[in-house]
């Protein structure tokens, strides 16, 4: 068993990556996503708290991948960007629009969707991909 | 006290269907030993660089493997990992060690055995070195981070594909006479254009290969490095690191950890960009090596292109980098850092394939994953 | 006899590949235009790949949050109703109650009883709330149904899903009532490790979903002591375009009470979905006092009638999330390979 079929390792990020929960320094109030349990500015001073980030961002790069790693074949081509946040944090995310639509500035918001399945039998991996503003 | 390089040793790069990780490290590092005109039993140490070989081939615990079947028990031997930057790790604990005056002679290899695994699960295992839970996890692969920073630079810079194409082309050309190089073709800009897309905007010539490999070195503390014929010196040695994640960088268009380790390997050796006389550079995928020129301080923010349209990094140039092709010609992960050494050692010594005349001090940049960590070590022939 | 439990928010959600009908009868070597006329259908709707039961629960249950304007923690209930959950062990809702962050202090099930689950999940929301056992209760409706390739079904076999929310407070559409009618009739059926269901032809028409849908629409008449006429506007579950109609028809309704409901000619039957994704597009354009008569029907078989009312809070709301219109009209036509290919029907594809 490869660490793809762990379910534990999946299952203890549900909350951040269903429904983008971080974090925010009780210190210094910066936000982190994904999450972060300690600030890295203010370090033994900055644990931090929850925080639930708006699903909602802008395309800073991105990219289509062509040649898939195992659990992704049947995916590809699949498109990924770098996503900065409304609030902040820029995370990688995967994009379902065509890639030819897919551009530096446009605006996402978050739907959910499958990322990838642990084969015919074990679990699935749900999360949230990005989708262009400018289509339904 | 100065520690030396006195002994090198590879394995050829490429697709080894008949040789293990153990029977690689062995044989570049009984090369290395014969190299400097030493035994097994004269090293105190071992060093080994290593990405993966638990996942490529379910082998942990290197630094017993490369010890035991080289016949060096009981020294101490241990295993570094940082991704690519494996081998240059290795080779800095290695060198830390002799300073630190708990070993006079250690053996610094760097192996990697990939191809056992295949093409898909390669590229699966590579993605250990960015983060997991949040690039893994999602299927963003090596080739895909490095084309995020690609498309970020063009957009930002406006660099163009054609532009971008040069590294490929340069380094391609420069592999040609390198007899351990994967690949020895040359390589047109038209090529490179007409290769698949593997993640868009990089093609399949923008990327380095899978590959099998090991290559080892012999370093000496400074007494005994005075007995040997040409020794090379270790003039820097910087080490620097950076978030795990590429989305968590301050800047998608540079690498901040190769910016300072180069200062720290700079400063260490009293010298500047301006005084390298050839350099081994990271390019694991064309746009890192225009964002090594830019890091290192060969060019300016914005600028690296410039080196490679005036040819200032090509053979005859102002600063020859991958002078024995670089990564494009094979990508052994662990042994990459060290390889880096060794070409530069050859070019200190004069006996590099394509040697740039009278080099002196040369730099060897090695960068692991998206550039959470970078290795820079400047190396002089006197 | 309104004691105030309606439909708080509702919602939609149908994925945006289609396939036409001339398409399949390409492939199988029908003529297309007696398909369409014997079915009623032009063309059908088909996931992504990525798509599946849970995701389109959880975009059509945001959207009904997003009208009913209230907070995730204040369900009470999340029941998801599908013949094609993702897991035959391993609930959809508890999935779809944490992507929209619903719970834990909540009751989560699953349920099946074919395209008729979606509206008894409203049932059971009704009655929770009733008793004051909830404040909000979430019930949902949604499918991927496989079809087998080369059989009828496989023109109308599509994807989507709708979700309601039942409440007291700030109802939009008022429920008077409902009746259910179920007997044991096999007219479709699936069984444990089959892809494919089979079902009795033409014993699924009258036998079944004729009879069901006609007599839970007359004891519904009956126990609010209405009739037909007192509805504006119809809604019946759509295997394909002509049953609903030829429904109407029986029954004396005027086929424009039906039209604008009939979703099925272009995105095909979505099963748990259907006859929900027809009521969404009803409440996006019924104005404030008109009637709805929305009648499920799922083999095996019943039906459920409900009688709805609606308030001039439903226009308050209705634009606070994407339309029934919006997701129909928002389309990419697919080739049958693709349609494969999406449908997971490819032997040996590593996924």
């Amino acid at each position: 068993m490869t660490h793809r079929s762990s379910v534990p390792l999946y299952w203890r990020l549900q909350k951040a990556k269903y429904t983008l929960v971080g974090t925010q320094c009780i210190t210094c109030k910066s936000l982190y996503f994904p999450p972060r349990s300690v600030c890295p500015k203010c370090r033994s001073k900055g644990f931090t708290k929850q925080h639930k980030f708006t699903p909602s961002g802008m395309v800073a790069t991105h990219t289509v991948i062509r040649a898939p790693p195992e659990g992704f074949e049947s995916m590809a081509p699949y498109s990924i960007a770098i996503i900065k946040l409304d609030e902040g944090p820029l995370i990688s995310g995967l994009v379902v629009d065509a890639p030819d639509k897919i551009a530096t500035g446009k605006r996402v918001g978050a739907v959910f969707r499958k990322i990838s399945e642990d084969g015919k039998d074990g679990i699935i991996h749900y999360g949230l991909k990005w989708k262009l503003d400018e289509s339904v | 006290m100065r520690v030396a390089v006195i002994g090198v040793g590879q394995t050829k790069m490429g697709e080894h269907w008949s040789k293990s990780l153990r029977d690689l490290s062995t044989e570049a590092g009984a090369m290395a030993l014969k190299s400097a005109g030493l035994t097994a039993t004269d090293v105190d140490g071992l060093f080994i660089g290593n990405m993966s070989a638990g996942r490529f081939v379910g082998q942990e615990h290197l630094g017993a493997l490369a010890v035991d079947h080289a016949g060096m028990t009981p020294i101490p031997a241990t295993r570094c990992e940082a991704a690519c930057a494996s081998g240059g790790l290795a080779f800095r604990k290695a060198y830390l060690s002799i300073l630190s005056g708990h070993h006079k002679i250690v053996m610094v290899g760097g192996s990697e055995k990939m191809t056992d695994l295949g093409a898909t699960g390669s590229v699966g295992t590579l993605m250990g070195a960015g983060d997991q839970e949040w690039e893994s996890s999602i299927g963003l692969t090596f080739p895909g981070l490095y084309a995020l920073m690609a498309r970020a630079y063009m957009e930002r810079y406006g660099l163009q594909r054609d532009e971008l194409s040069l590294v490929p082309v340069k380094n391609h050309t420069h592999g040609i006479k390198n007899p351990y190089a994967q690949f020895r073709f040359p390589v047109s800009v038209q090529d490179v254009s007409r290769s698949p897309l593997v993640a868009d905007p990089l093609r399949l010539l923008d990327c380095s290969p899978i590959t099998d490999g090991a290559a080892a070195i012999i370093l000496a503390t400074e007494d005994i490095a005075r007995r040997v014929d040409r020794p090379v010196w270790v003039a820097g040695s910087g080490q620097a690191s950076d978030t795990l994640a590429l989305h968590d960088r301050d800047d998608l268009c540079r690498l901040g950890a190769s910016e300072k380790a180069a200062q720290m390997a700079y400063s260490q050796s009293g010298m500047k960009p301006e005084d390298i006389d050839v350099a081994e550079v990271h390019d694991c995928f064309s746009i890192a090596e225009i964002i090594a020129y830019e890091d290192l301080g060969f060019a300016k923010r914005g600028k690296g292109k410039q080196l490679l349209i005036n040819k200032d990094t090509s053979m005859g140039g102002s600063i020859p980098t991958n002078t024995d092709g670089g990564l494009k010609v094979g990508h052994p992960v662990g042994a990459t850092g060290i390889k880096q050494i060794i070409e530069i050692t050859r070019q200190l010594r004069g006996e590099a394939p394509n040697q740039v005349k009278g080099a002196k001090i040369g730099l060897a940049h090695n960068v692991g994953g998206s550039g959470a960590t970078a290795l820079v070590h400047i190396l002089r022939s006197d | 006899m309104p004691d105030g439990v309606g439909i708080v928010g509702y919602g939609c959600y149908i994925p945006k590949f289609r396939i036409k009908v001339e398409e399949i009868a390409r492939v199988w070597g029908q003529n297309p235009d007696d398909v369409k006329a014997s079915l009623g259908v032009e063309e059908k709707s088909v996931p992504d790949r990525d798509e599946d039961t849970i995701t389109i629960s959880v975009e059509a249950s945001k959207n009904a949050l997003a009208r009913a304007g209230i907070s995730p923690q204040s369900l009470g209930a999340v029941y998801v109703g599908s013949e094609s959950h993702p897991y035959v062990v391993k609930p959809s809702a508890t999935v779809v109650a944490e992507a929209i962050g619903a719970g834990p202090a909540i009751s989560a099930l699953d349920t099946e009883f074919a395209c008729r689950a979606g509206s008894s999940n409203m049932v059971l929301c009704m009655g929770l709330v009733k008793a004051g056992y909830i404040d909000y209760g979430l019930a949902i409706g949604a499918d991927t149904s496989q079809a087998r390739p080369g059989d009828a079904l496989e023109f109308t076999a599509a994807a989507g899903g709708a979700a309601f929310i039942i409440g007291r407070k700030d109802v939009a559409a008022h429920i008077e009532g409902h009746f259910s009618y179920v007997t044991d009739t096999t007219d479709f059926w699936r069984r444990h490790g089959e892809d494919f269901p089979r079902h009795g032809a033409r014993f699924t028409g009258k036998p079944a979903y004729f009879t069901h849908v006609r007599e839970a629409v007359a004891g519904l008449l009956q126990k609010l002591g209405l009739t037909l006429g007192d509805f504006d506007r119809v809604v019946f579950h759509m295997p394909n375009g002509k049953f609903p109609t030829a429904m109407a028809k029986e029954m004396g309704i005027p086929a424009a009470k039906l039209e604008d409901s009939l979703v099925v000619r272009k995105v095909g039957n979505s099963y748990s979905g259907s006859s929900l994704v027809g009521l969404c597009r009803a409440l996006d354009i019924a104005k404030p006092g008109e009637r709805i008569l929305l009648a499920s029907y799922g083999s095996g078989a019943g039906s459920d009638a409900f009688s709805i009312k609606v308030n001039g809070r439903l226009v308050e709301i209705r634009s606070r999330a994407p339309m029934t219109d919006d997701y129909i009209n928002r389309k990419e036509y697919i080739d049958y390979g693709t349609y494969v290919k999406h449908m997971n029907m490819l032997k040996g594809v590593a996924t």
